[in-house]
């Protein structure tokens, strides 16, 4: 048991320094997916062909990859580490699903919107930071909220990258496979935090339908 | 004297759908202009044209003699001297009334944000708005959300207004406020082109009507002539079932 929690340890920490990477990355890569003006075509692209090819391969995929690939590289320590890495791919697949909620919310608001900000002189970048962004982003909070569970289940994917290496140099002692306790366990601890997150997601949603009500006609 | 708006051989066409084919127009500094005509005239366009929210084909838009319609123009320092509202209000759902007016006072003018606040007041407080500085748009009554949008545009001290069918999203009872706040500017100095259905209200205000059909303006002139003495037979043609369906008095 002591070792669950040190293992639920190590996933809260992942989790923890990888949704502020993933929520800045993604807003950062929706942004650019959304611009208008034709000089910052190639910007459009690399964000659409990034977006593509991250969420095109599974997200297993990306963590053995990344996080065995790159310390294969040849890295000194820490920087060989699958752990480190591991989260690198998660955040960097993560991002890429998180920028197309974000997008989204863009597209959701409405074009008059835009015209209104512009019409007082906002730039288009203004226009996007003061008047889009700040309504798009309200509005995928609920979907978001359900993206940050599923991102809390698949650390588990980079924490085990870790323990599967020693077991490989070690020869996996199979035996050990029998006993489906620690799993059992391990199903329970997720579970009491993932639950309490999708009902405050709800929670969030059905305040958004209050406050919004009827007056909004698009 | 220079006109303050001056449109000449203005085009525009959305696909095969010509909607300005070739537009004369022009306001003096502080007159009133008015644009009636069938829905679907181009009314609305031609108002987005001249705050550069959609590129002319053709043609040319001066103001105060400086071709704003021209390729590579800053539309930014422009829109500062153009407002324009919406018939659908357009506030911003997510800012109060107050950040509503001072945001392109921050943001565009780059006024620290207590003189902003200031001027924000006094402007809601001339369109009788004073105590909904605080509120959110969709706790206003449609009235009082235009005269927030017309506060917000003219924050910016433009020198010409555009007005967009500013009533046509109200309940009847609450026209009559915002008309109320077009006559109080009318005479500020502030140059209006104002697209209106409300043709009472037009042959009130106007200093000069202009009847948009086909693309062109086809009549324009004092209202008491274009209401009362219309030259063109398709002036007539509209006014007539503007009075047949009681939107005139004859
Ligand atoms: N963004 C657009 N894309 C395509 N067609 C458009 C667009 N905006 C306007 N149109 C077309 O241009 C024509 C003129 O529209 P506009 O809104 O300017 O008329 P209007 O005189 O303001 O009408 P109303 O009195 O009903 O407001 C219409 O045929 C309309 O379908
Ligand atoms: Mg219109």
């Amino acid at each position: 048991m002591p070792r669950l929690v040190e293992a639920f340890w190590l996933d809260v920490r992942i989790f923890m320094w990888t949704t502020p990477c993933i929520v800045a990355g993604a807003l950062l890569l929706a942004v650019a997916r959304s611009t208008r003006a034709p000089a910052l075509f190639p910007v459009r692209l690399a964000a659409i062909a990034y977006i593509d090819v991250m969420r095109g391969v599974p997200v297993i995929l990306w963590i053995y990859l990344i996080g065995f690939g790159v310390p294969g590289l040849g890295m000194e320590r820490p920087w060989n580490s699958p752990l480190l890495w591991g989260s690198v791919a998660l955040g960097m697949t993560y991002s890429a699903y998180v920028a197309e909620v974000f997008r989204a919310g863009i597209e959701s608001v409405h074009e008059s919107q835009r015209a209104a900000a512009r019409s007082l002189g906002l730039s288009g970048a203004q226009a996007m930071r003061f008047v889009i962004l700040p309504q798009a982003v309200r509005r995928v909070v609920p979907p978001l909220m359900n993206d940050l569970v599923s991102l809390q289940k698949d650390v588990a994917l980079v924490s085990l990258i870790g323990p599967i290496e020693i077991l490989r140099q070690a020869g996996i002692d199979k035996a050990k496979f029998a006993n489906f306790t620690p799993y059992v366990g391990a199903a329970l601890v997720f579970l009491a935090v993932t639950i309490p997150l999708t009902r405050f997601a709800d929670h969030l949603l059905a305040r958004e339908r209050v406050r919004t009500g009827g007056s909004r006609v698009r | 004297m220079t006109p303050r708006i001056e449109l000449s051989g203005v085009r525009k066409s959305f696909g095969s759908n010509v909607v300005l084919d070739g537009v004369d127009l022009s306001a003096a500094p502080g007159e009133v202009v008015t644009l009636i005509g069938a829905s679907g005239s181009g009314k609305t366009t031609l108002l987005r044209c001249v705050n550069l929210l959609e590129p002319v084909d053709d043609g040319r838009i001066l103001l105060d003699g400086t071709d704003i319609a021209a390729v590579g123009v800053d539309p930014n320092p422009v829109r500062r001297r153009v407002g324009i509202v919406f018939q659908s209000f357009n506030l911003f759902p997510h800012m109060s009334v107050e950040r509503n007016v001072t945001l392109a006072l921050t943001e565009v003018l780059g006024q620290p944000a207590t003189e902003a606040r200031e001027a924000a007041r006094a402007m809601l407080g001339r369109l009788g708005l004073a105590d909904k500085a605080g509120a959110y748009p969709d706790q206003l009554s449609g009235g009082q959300q235009q005269r927030t949008a017309i506060a917000r545009a003219l924050a910016l001290n433009p020198e010409v207004l555009l007005l967009d069918e500013v009533t046509s999203a109200l309940d009847p009872e609450l026209v009559g406020e915002v008309l109320d706040v077009v006559r109080e500017l009318r005479g500020s100095g502030i140059t209006m082109l104002i697209a209106t259905h409300e043709m009472g209200f037009a042959r009130e205000i106007s200093d000069r009507v202009c009847f948009l059909a086909g693309g062109t303006v086809v009549e324009s002139g004092p209202p008491s002539q274009v209401f009362g003495a219309p030259s063109d037979p398709r002036t007539r043609q509209f006014l007539a079932r503007v009075i047949a369906s009681g939107r005139l008095d004859p």
